[in-house]
């Protein structure tokens, strides 16, 4: 197992997440960014529904308490093992004892951090994703344990791996969503010929972006909603739903994010530019 | 029981909409139930989908990999047009312990006054009706659920709440719910409902299932203080009864 010494910004334990609640309104939830989460799980040879800890742009303070092999990767935060620099998509042996810190956040926003086997925190629903109201935690914080087994003995088939960067790319590739069809000549321009900026109110359920397109009177019933739903509101505004994101909705779906185009999207931060490249 | 014009349209590479007409209607729920049902035992049985009814529309998605959607399109309008024979699922009408008192029904003089009769006339309204389940989500747990009485039918508050108990019972234009955990609001808070609509401890977190109905009954504090304990130790039996026998 390991301590929290210090939490970080938003510190929470995730896995492929939690299926079969769809139909009851729970999310899927899960990592943010399945490409660098995958790659971590990867290296260390562990099973698909491995659980992970994802760290948000600033990074907490880990004691391990046991040994294992971890492993880090997405957002590059500075990340130091007993003050020695570590790099992503490495495999490092920790020892009992040894103590992880992150600095300086360099690029990306989300970083993984793996550990042999996973993480062996509750299970909920058939998910170690947090998610308020299924899981006692949204986040973790100061003085949490979170539990894994002991690894002493272990010899990756692969030590190192090159990673392609995409966190300086501002294109999402999308899908037109349900309601694309009824966006006139002008929205479409606009959203098409246009920058947006990622607005303040952005986190695991869904990222705002700041600049608006014109509005609509369109009126639906509620339908389902997946992450990467661009939904458009009747005022003009764009929300894009991610991991925990509401799995209903009543505002029209015009865009739907390529898996890529997610995994992009969980790297940016406030302020980040994107804009949107229609798949043919 | 098939015979509606459905649209089915692709809802990225993962999932499949399929649309009925736009209307808010049972036998429409009813058509999109079953026919969700004869995928998921018959056509897709063993396959990794996720099915979410809601209103006049199924989503199908699967969890392990992208649809081709041209070859599932056709297989799905084959589907929709077979002779199916549907074994019915059993569809159930929950009745709801309700507790009306100005402890929890905060707004309830406000939405008297705003309605021009009284509260007690708003409590006889709310349990005289059955209310059908159109679909689940929002929140994990939250129903949304039709056939309110016009006379009931109120706008959301102008100013929402930061803050709404778990277990608040609402109304806001055409809706009535249950508030299934502690969230912000704008619902007018006419009562608090026993009976936990999402228990993340239970194998089936949540009972009710779309398609299923809703009646609400009065219950005064002692009532409602005693599901609670019951409700915490599990011993507290939900009334539940067929009603598509």
């Amino acid at each position: 197992m390991l301590k929290v010494l210090k939490s970080g910004l938003f510190t929470t334990i995730q896995d492929n997440g939690r299926y079969g609640y769809l139909n009851k309104g729970v999310p899927v939830a899960g990592y943010m960014d399945t490409f660098a989460a995958t790659k971590v799980n990867k290296l260390l040879e562990n099973s698909i529904d491995a659980a992970l800890m994802e760290i948000t742009m600033t990074g907490p303070k880990i004691q391990f308490e046991a040994a294992t092999f971890i492993c880090l990767g997405g957002a590059e935060i500075s990340a130091k093992l007993n003050d020695e620099p570590i790099k992503n998509y490495v495999v490092v042996k920790v020892k009992k004892g040894d103590i992880l810190t992150y600095g300086k956040l360099v690029q990306g926003f989300r970083a993984y951090l793996g550990v042999k086997n996973g993480f062996k925190t509750v299970r909920v629903l058939g998910s170690r994703s947090f998610f308020i109201s299924v899981t006692e935690k949204n986040h973790s914080s100061e003085g949490d344990v979170l539990k894994f087994d002991e690894v002493v003995e272990f010899s990756p088939k692969i030590m190192e791996l090159k990673v392609p960067n995409y966190y300086d790319k501002a294109k999402l590739t999308v899908n037109k969503g349900p309601e694309y069809e009824l966006l006139n000549d002008k929205q479409l321009e606009y959203l098409f010929a246009r920058e947006f900026s990622i607005a303040n109110e952005n986190n695991r359920m869904a990222y705002q972006l700041e600049e608006t397109i014109p509005g609509h009177e369109i009126s639906m019933l509620t339908s389902a909603t997946l992450p990467g739903t661009v939904q458009l509101t009747p005022s003009g505004k764009l929300i894009i739903l991610m991991k925990d994101g509401q799995t209903t909705g009543g505002y029209p779906r015009i865009l739907q994010l390529s898996d890529d185009a997610i995994n992009m999207l969980a790297q940016k931060k406030f302020g980040d530019l994107i804009n949107f490249k229609l798949i043919p | 029981m098939s015979g509606f014009p459905i649209s089915i349209r692709p809802f990225g590479a993962h999932a499949i909409l399929i649309e009925w007409p736009k209307r808010v209607e049972e036998t429409i729920l009813t058509d999109i139930l079953n026919f969700t049902d004869y995928l998921k035992n018959v056509c897709l049985q063993g396959e990794h989908w996720e099915m979410v009814p809601a209103y006049n529309s199924v989503t199908l998605i699967h969890r392990d990999r992208p649809i081709d959607f041209n070859s599932f399109k056709e297989k799905l309008s084959q589907w929709y047009n077979d002779e199916w024979s549907v074994t019915q699922t059993k569809r159930f009408l929950w009745r709801l312990p309700v507790c009306y008192d100005e402890e929890f029904g905060i707004d309830l003089p406000l939405v008297a006054k705003n309605l021009h009769i009284s509260e007690e006339e708003v409590v006889r309204l709310h349990t005289s009706h059955t209310y059908t389940l159109y679909g689940i989500g929002f929140l994990p747990g939250f129903m949304y659920l039709g056939g309110l009485p016009e006379a009931l039918e109120i706008p959301r508050k102008s100013q929402p709440r930061a803050k709404v108990i778990q277990g608040s019972v609402g109304l806001a234009g055409k809706q009535t719910g249950i508030y299934p955990q502690d969230s912000p609001g704008g619902w007018n808070i006419i009562g608090n409902c026993s009976v936990r609509m999402f228990d993340p401890r239970k194998e089936e977190p949540c009972f009710i299932n779309v398609g299923d109905k809703v009646q609400f009954y009065p219950i005064e504090k002692a009532e409602y203080d005693l599901h609670k304990i019951e409700g915490e130790v599990g011993i507290y039996k939900l009334d539940k009864s067929v009603w598509n026998a």
